[in-house]
Order: structure tokens, then sequence, then C-alpha cells
């Protein structure tokens, strides 16, 4: 089934394809954002549709989709949530926010792997992962929902109930 | 400065010396180009657009300036670098992929002083010949890009850029690229590969220097975000007088990042070896944390060499050379070096004695892990292997010959690899072995040698056909 992309979201990608007078495949990642932030993840019909929109062989998509930690390839939850792994935040605690978060919000991270970092609570209302830092070192433990940062997180009832 | 008041609890330390950082934490401060220009904000632009620009050039190798990206480069010899007679396009590329463990300054300049970067930016482009310019900002800011997206909205409609710039008959536009997670794109040709749409593998120098092999094979200048902030400065106050500041050869101001185990974390701007790392943890981070003990010390990012706190360390030269211990370390780049670590990034990670070496040096081993793009052989299995390893450690299932194993796995990376990641990803294991073995060891466990070996056997028994 071919994607449905609503004109203005299409017209938001042909304008940022502009910042690129050189080559259209330099777009091919900011195409990728804009598709992924309206529907939430890339699957093969973002990848075709986005091939077509550069003229690129899909293969050309492809292969960054499934190289950057930042494009998704299965759908999160309602809310995802990245959680800074890397040293500083982990001193200050993030593997224990990771369980914390986990717990709350009812997620299984048992069958994560590297090549499927994402796992989603039961309800599906959040999702959740491992970033690599997220430099904000001085404040730890930090992480990402959506696009809101927080940071120094202690209090993860807090936090979750921020998200309705 | 005497008129910049801060928020209140976020003041600078007395041993600062804001510049880059001048406007962070400032009260009744934004991000609007109004409140830039009320400052002074663009007079910079406007002074560089009547010099020549080889002058703007000349006068940041005069001022000294180092990249404060990780390598410490020169900046002005970096331009220099670009062909002469060259009949390509030039570009220039603002690396704000921060993503070094342990470095968080780009993250303040971006979110809280916009145009001050825009107009690094304007003056540095003009002073190589970019009429196009990008922005590459990691996926993980998302705010930091819509900030930057706007201030560029901003300064087009104040005629900072865009066409004729300020009558000048110069154009230039800038864009905001954003990354999508990974690592390597913080590496100049990987970036750009990345730029270019494609996987971030680096490219292979010689010969793809990008100032002469760069963005779509044109000339291109990378710079850091801090780096492109101190232009400003630099022709504000004239490259000779900037010099005077820092120490000679590391000289001007640059941010300090510390994290880890002290009573205040943050970000300092200081004098560039003015302040020692004794100053830095006591002084302006608070001290340790109650009734604990200095164990190590990361100084420039997750990729420098670790420091032993109970170490001493041979520094200067001739009759200068004297021995110091880690508490007087001055944080320039030639004495870090000289210590066998870097100034890298500016990111110092302090770790205390309720820490195991173990687990720190497996947590940044599953960094590197995790971030190599798998381009280059050793590169890509061996940070692996490395992880693998020292995941046995911490479990403990590991044998005492396992951190023999990791050190020769580390050594096999290093100058082995098409960029700088493989050292990147190898030192931190080689100086934990070098400096903490008999603690690695210790947490290994004798009595597994003989089951590997047994096991090892029969694995290789059972391929001899």
């Amino acid at each position: 089934m071919a994607l449905e992309v609503p004109p203005e979201l299409e017209k938001e990608i042909d304008e940022r394809i502009t910042h690129y007078p050189v080559s259209k495949r330099s777009a091919v990642l900011p195409v990728l954002h804009a598709l992924q932030h309206h529907f939430r993840f890339i699957n093969e019909e973002s990848v075709e549709w986005a091939a077509a929109k550069l003229e690129l062989e899909p293969i050309k998509v492809l292969e960054v989709v499934s190289f950057y930690p930042g494009i998704r390839q299965k759908a999160p939850g309602k809310y995802h949530i990245r959680v800074c792994r890397t040293l500083s935040c982990a001193m200050a605690g993030s593997y224990e926010l990771m369980d914390s978060i986990c717990e709350k919000a009812g997620i299984d991270r048992s069958g994560v792997t590297h090549h499927d970092p994402i796992a989603l609570s039961e309800d599906g209302k959040f999702s959740i992962e491992f970033a690599e830092c997220l430099a904000s070192c001085g404040t730890g433990p930090v992480c990402l929902v959506e696009d809101d940062f927080h940071e120094a997180v202690t209090d993860v009832d807090a936090l979750l109930s921020q998200y309705k | 400065m005497s008129q910049v008041k801060y928020i209140a609890g976020k003041e600078p330390h007395a041993n600062e010396s804001r510049v880059v950082f001048k406007n962070v934490d400032r009260e009744g401060w934004d991000q609007s180009i109004e409140t830039y220009i009320k400052d002074g904000g663009y007079e910079q632009q406007k002074k560089a657009f009547k010099m020549e620009p080889g002058d703007i050039t000349e006068e940041v190798k005069k001022a000294g300036l180092r990249g404060r990206g990780g390598a410490g480069f020169p900046a002005g010899l970096k331009w220099s670098f670009l062909p002469p007679n060259n009949d390509k396009p030039v570009y220039l590329i603002c690396n704000a992929d921060e993503s070094e463990p342990g470095t968080f300054k780009d993250r303040y300049i971006i979110h809280q002083d916009p145009h001050q970067l825009i107009e690094g930016m304007a003056i540095s482009c003009f002073a190589v010949g970019a009429k196009l310019a990008y922005i590459y900002i990691r996926e993980e800011f998302p705010e930091g890009a819509q900030i930057l997206e706007t201030a560029i909205e901003e300064a087009h409609k104040k005629g900072f850029l865009g066409k004729d710039i300020l009558g000048t008959g110069f154009d230039l536009e800038i864009y905001v690229h954003r990354g999508a997670g990974a690592y390597i794109c913080g590496e100049e040709t990987g970036l750009i590969e990345s730029l270019e749409g494609k996987r971030p593998y680096p490219r292979i120098k010689p010969p793809y220097f990008p100032a002469a092999m760069g963005l779509y094979l044109c000339p291109t200048i990378v710079n850091n975000v801090e780096t492109l902030c101190h232009v400003k400065h630099i022709i504000g106050s004239g490259g000779e007088a900037w010099s005077k500041t820092g120490t000679p050869n590391n000289t001007g101001t640059r941010i300090l990042c510390v994290s880890g185990d002290v009573q205040k974390p943050g970000y300092f701007e200081v004098q560039v070896g003015k302040v020692t790392l004794g100053e830095l943890i006591n002084d302006m981070c608070g001290g340790l944390k109650e009734g604990r003990k200095l164990k190590a010390v990361i100084p420039g990012g997750s990729s420098a060499k670790v420091l032993r706190a109970d170490e001493t360390f041979k520094v200067g030269r001739g009759d200068d050379e004297k021995e110091i211990s880690i508490w007087d370390i001055p944080m320039d780049f030639d004495t870090l070096a000289a210590c066998g670590s870097m100034a890298g990034s500016g990111g110092v990670i302090i770790m205390d004695d309720s820490r195991s070496m173990s687990w720190v040096i497996n947590n940044l081993n599953n960094f590197y892990a995790h971030e190599s793009c798998g381009q280059c052989t050793p590169c890509r299995e061996g940070s692996l292997w490395m992880k693998k390893i020292t995941d046995r450690v911490v479990a403990g299932k590991a044998a005492p010959s396992d951190i023999d194993q990791l050190d020769a796995v580390a050594r096999n990376i290093d100058g082995r690899t098409i960029c700088a990641f493989g050292e990147a990803a190898s030192w931190p294991t080689e100086s934990f072995v070098d400096k903490f073995r008999d603690e690695l060891v210790a947490d290994t466990k004798p009595e597994l040698e003989e089951a590997f070996v047994n096991a090892e056997s029969l694995t290789a028994a059972a391929n001899l056909k």
C-alpha cells in the first residue's frame, strides 16, 4: 500500500529539500525525520516514498534507515522515552532510572537486542530505549520523552504523570 | 563584564572568564535577535565584513585559536589549507553533533545564545568564501534545532544572512541539518558523508582532507560550535589581544564540563591553562563527595586516556621540567598531552573511590561498541570484543588472562582504522588496563582459566576435521 502523505507534510518536505541545492540525496535524513515525526516510525512504504521523492533507489534510503539509531524501524508507544546510558549518567543512576520507569510503566525489556532496542509498555502508552550520551553529563540522569528533555530525574511518577 | 548579572544560584565562579558563555544563565537574557543586538550583537560581523577575508584568517591565526571539538588543531591553519586559486564552491559546516561522553558545552550555546554562533559562522564564512553553510546538529537536540532555525530566520530578516549582506555583495545561506543519533557523525568526514545523505562512513585522509575535498568533494571547513563562537570574539578584540588570554600555545578561554563524583558538577569557562585540575575539583566544583577520595579522572571526554589519582606526571621541557601530582595539572592542551592524555573536548569526568574501574571501562566499551560505524574490521570487531570481555569481567565470568586479551584487542585497533574512532575506542581500554590492571584482574576468577582453556580446545578440536 502506498504511503498517504498529507499535503502540508509534503509541502514541508519539499521546502526542506530546497536546503540542499547541490544534491537532493542530502535531504534523506530531513525527509526521514519529517516522515518519522508524522508516522512515528519508518516502514517499507516510507522508504519507498522517500526514495521516489528524492529520485533515489530505495536501497539508498534503506541503508540510511538501517544505520542510524535515531530512525526507528518499529512503532513506538504514544510517548517514546530515551534514557541516557553512558558513563556520567550511569554514575548518576541512569540504569536505576531505566528500571524504575520500566516497572512503573509496565515495560518488559527482556527481549531487547542491538537491532531491536525499543520495548513497549503493555498498554502501548510508553516505549523506551537506552540512548548513548545525551550531552548533559552535569545534570544526570537525563532522558528525552518525545522532544522534551528532562534532567536530574529522580521522581519517576512525576515524570510519567506529565504524559496522559 | 561587570554589568552582566546572572540568575541567582547560577553565577559563574570567580575563577571563570566568561567570553563564549557570557550570556549563559544571564539574567534577563533570551535567544531573540533583539536582545542580542541590544547587547552589541552582530557588531563584529559588521566590522569583519569591512575587512579583507584573508585578514580575518590572519587574525584567527594570530590568536592561536585551537579547535575546541577534540583534536585541538589550530583553526586558522585549518582555514589556510583551502586550495589557492580554487574555482569550486567552498562550504562551511558547524559541527554541533556534540556527543563525546562527558561533554555538554555546545548544548548551552545553542539553547541560550544561538545568535553568537550564527555571527561567528557568518564571519567565518566570509573569511573562507563560503556562501552555503550547514549546522550539523545531533538529532537529540530537537529544541536546539528549532531555536537555531528561528535565529537564522531572524538574522535573515535583519540582513545578516541572505543576499548582499550589509551591502558587501556577499551572499550566505545557513541551514540546520539534523543528525540521527550516531556518534561517528562528529568525525568530520563521517559528518560530511552523512550530510551527503549516506551512511556516515569516514573517508580516508589523505586524500579526503575536507579543506581540499570535503562536502560534494569541494573545499570544506568543519569547525566546532565553540570554535566558531570564538571567531566573533577574536574579531572583536583583535587576534593579538585575544592571544594574551590563556597561556602560550594554549590561548584563549575554553569551556570545561565537569561531571561525575563531585559536589557540584557543571560548566566553567576558564582561561586555558590558568586553572589546575585541583582548583577545578576543589574550588569550582565544591570538592569530592563527603568522605570520598579521588580515584581517577578522564580529563577530555571519554576517549581521553584516564589519569590515576596517585600518579605523578612529568611536564615541561628542559630546565622547566618537573614532576607534578594530578591536582597540579593545568588544564591545557600541551600539559594534558604531556601527561599522556588529552584536553580533547573539555569533558572532565571525575571518579571517586566508590567506583569500580571494571564497571567504568565496561560502560565505555558498551558505548564504543554501539557507536563503531562498522567500516573497518579492527574497530567493528574489536570494539565489540572489548565490550564482551568487560561484560564478562563485570559479571564475574572472566579469567585473569582475559585482561591480557582485552589489552591485545585494544592495541590491535589503535592505528589500524580509517578514522580516529579507532584510537577513541581503544585508548580508554588501553589506559584502564595500564593503570588499573590489578583491579581489573581482581574482578576475574583464576579458577575459570582452566575451564576456558578446555572449552577453547574443545571448540578448536570440533572444528578440525
